[in-house]
């Protein structure tokens, strides 16, 4: 479990990944919870019963087909480890979990950072739920090149002397 | 040092007030205490040590360490991290000359000890005895903590008695939900809190909880210490009293005083102790220098009064506690330059981890803090590596950049009450410390007394919440209220418990709980 030592997922330590064919239909959520803790708010949200998780501990497993990437189980995740991945039109698109000021805006450009974070190119803010209604976790979906959409797990705002709004 | 914005917290500060530090005029705000003001205003020294005079700063925040000791308007010894500030206080720093900040006693430890190294008094100026004497009143000056008051109490003290069915003491989450599942079934509760709110360490947790929906995972700890707070509020047979601090059980009858003006003698039918408790600190060169601070300290100081304990921080320990606070001073907008973490691997959940490591804060395993570094404040710390024997590798030492160092090595169970009730006590190092040898239903062995939560073995707010809930429950129970329905439910907590504690991150609490654990009615 290299995981607990880095403190980030190797690609081999990854969930099965969606198909693409998947992908392009509508958007899913990717769970990246692989240690057993005591946790089930996704399980609980999820409406479609596409998460299965045998007992509390257990890490939960997405059923990509029945899943509709509807976004209730990343609103509650306290772990903030659900992404919801989407490809159309050829673009990647990758929405997470964002509990920082400033909040970013709709058409802002933000850094992507993988898992490490290192910085692995930009993306544009194309959405975003306001912080007051998911009770101050704001999520942001974001526009990138689709070949990033299994790396970048956060954005930083560049400051406004880079180019920001 | 105020925090104006927050991404989770809205800091609503009250009126401005001017308090007085050392005679000079210090600006607060209603509802600070005096310690989160003074630090607020950039003092970092409280105290000094009572023997070698090294300057001591903030550390736990919560009223459990000693180094924050001033005197306030005339009477020594206050615990400045629990008192609110009033307009024209005077707080002075004490055991210091001519203040705390630039004591000239300090030569004791940077000269004197030199000479007279630590210990060295038992053996220097023994003989004669005239020399002796003299010596020992002169070192006795010097020593200990403040003067006597130079103030009588004024006002009206005064005395309650109280009969009540059970008696909780502590209103943090095991406390809230005892009160809250014994006064459902009807039970008369009389609740004591030594804050002024209830909550315990819920109100600085501003993240989300882990566990089930039926246990309000997803909801943020601070919204949770609302939601149960609310709920006592509604519950006419709960009788709160805040500001209140229990100082004895007596045969079944509790001692205590509220709002230091009145006495209480509580004779209860049952007493649920849910105390919580204190951080540990850890063994390093420079421990004590101001800017090693408690983790909850820092969370205490950030998320509850919107004060920034600095501008870079280093992180020791990377259990929950240290990978939540790492997230929350980020969110703070305030820079964390390493996570160190003795052991070869990350200690808490790996998603909380992830979280600070994918902004890129560093997590250094199989590392710790050799020294703290600076004079009168932190400036900067050593880290080294470990190897797999635990010893520190010669020439892996670094030097990282910081203002402050939060000690995020564990908790221990704030049990003085359960030893002085007579409770059976065991040291179970896998339940943080020293507990009480306690049936399924949390009663120990003096009967009548129950614990929950963190004082019946470290573990977490969800797990406080459950033992509170059965405590509560099993003690309502007893007394007779309830029916099969309340042991049907008292059951089935129980074993939400259970299925709670069957991952690997329950397996040292099981180990733990099963060295304590006594069948019922034994």
């Amino acid at each position: 479990m290299s995981y607990l030592v880095k403190g980030y997922l190797e690609d081999d330590e990854l969930p099965p990944k969606p198909s693409k064919e998947r992908l392009e239909k509508k958007s899913v959520a990717y769970i990246e919870c692989p240690q057993e803790i005591p946790c089930s708010p996704c399980l609980e949200s999820c409406r479609y019963d596409a998460i299965r998780m045998e007992n509390i501990n257990a890490p939960p497993e997405v059923d990509y087909e029945k899943c509709t990437g509807c976004m209730q189980c990343i609103r509650v995740c306290p772990g903030l480890a659900i992404f919801m991945l989407r490809i159309r039109n050829g673009k990647g698109y990758v929405t997470i979990a964002y509990e920082f000021l400033p909040w970013p805006k709709k058409g802002q450009e933000v850094i992507l950072l993988n898992r490490k974070g290192e910085k692995v190119g930009k993306g544009k803010v194309t959405w975003v739920l306001p912080p007051e209604r998911n009770d101050h976790t704001s999520l942001v979906m974001v526009e990138m090149d689709p070949e990033l959409i299994f790396d970048v797990r956060a954005i930083k705002i560049a400051k406004a002397v880079e180019g920001g709004d | 040092m105020r925090l104006t914005e927050h991404p989770i917290v809205e800091f609503r500060r009250g009126k401005e007030v001017t308090i007085y530090f050392n005679g000079k005029p210090i600006k607060a705000y209603e509802g600070e205490t005096i310690a989160s003001a003074l630090y607020a205003a950039g003092i970092t020294t409280f105290s000094r040590s009572f023997r070698f005079h090294r300057p001591r700063g903030f550390f736990c925040a919560i009223g459990k360490c000693s180094s924050c000791l001033m005197e306030v308007d005339g009477i020594p010894n206050i615990r400045t991290c629990k008192v609110y500030v009033k307009d024209g206080m005077q707080i002075r720093t004490q055991n210091s000359f001519p203040n705390a900040d630039s004591d000239f006693l300090a030569i004791l430890d940077s000269v004197i000890d030199r000479m007279y190294p630590h210990g060295s008094h038992y053996k220097k100026f023994t003989r004669p005895r005239v020399l002796r004497e003299f010596i020992t009143k002169k070192v006795r000056g010097f020593a200990g903590t403040g003067s006597p008051p130079r103030k009588v109490f004024e006002g009206d003290a005064s005395f309650e008695e109280i009969e009540t069915d059970i008696a909780v003491i502590g209103g943090g989450p095991a406390g809230m939900s005892a009160a809250i599942y014994a006064a459902r079934i009807g039970a008369r509760v009389l609740l004591m809190d030594e804050n002024p709110f209830l909550g315990g360490q819920l109100v600085k947790q501003t993240h989300r909880f882990f566990g089930s929906g039926r246990h309000r995972a997803g909801t943020r700890g601070i919204r949770i210490a609302k939601i149960l707070a609310d709920e006592i509020r509604e519950l006419k047979n709960v009788d709160v009293r805040y500001e209140t601090k229990v100082f004895g059980i007596y045969d079944g009858v509790v001692g205590a005083v509220e709002r230091d003006r009145k006495l209480l003698k509580i004779k209860p039918k049952k007493i649920v102790v849910a105390t919580g408790a204190y951080e540990r600190t850890l063994i390093f060169e420079n421990n004590d220098l101001p800017g090693v601070y408690g983790a909850g300290g820092v969370q205490t100081l950030m998320n509850v009064y919107g004060i920034k304990p600095g501008n870079r921080g280093l992180i020791v320990g990377s259990g929950n506690v240290g990978l939540i606070l790492t997230y929350q001073l980020m969110q703070a907008g305030i820079e964390v330059a390493a996570i160190v973490e003795a052991m070869p691997r990350i200690g808490g959940y790996f998603v909380h981890a992830a979280k600070v490591r994918r902004l890129g804060v560093p997590i250094y395993t199989s590392h710790t803090i050799q020294r703290a570094i600076g004079k009168k404040r932190v400036e900067a710390a050593e880290i080294v590596r470990l190897d797999e024997n635990w010893c520190a590798v010669k020439g892996s030492e670094k030097r990282i950049d910081c203002d402050f160092i939060c000690i995020a090595i564990g908790l221990s169970p704030t049990h003085e009450l359960l030893y002085q009730a007579g409770c059976e006590m065991k040291f179970v190092p896998e339940l943080g410390g020293l507990v009480p040898v306690r049936n399924r239903y949390g009663e120990t062995t003096t009967e009548g007394v129950y614990v929950a939560g963190d004082v019946a073995g470290i573990e977490e707010a969800t797990a406080a919440m459950m033992e509170g809930r059965i405590a509560g429950l099993d003690a309502a129970i007893k007394i007779g209220y309830g029916d099969d329905e309340a042991i049907k439910l008292r059951e089935e907590v129980v074993e939400d418990l259970r299925e709670f504690r069957e991952g690997p991150f329950g397996e040292r609490i099981v180990v733990g709980l099963q060295k304590v654990t006594v069948e019922v009615g034994t």
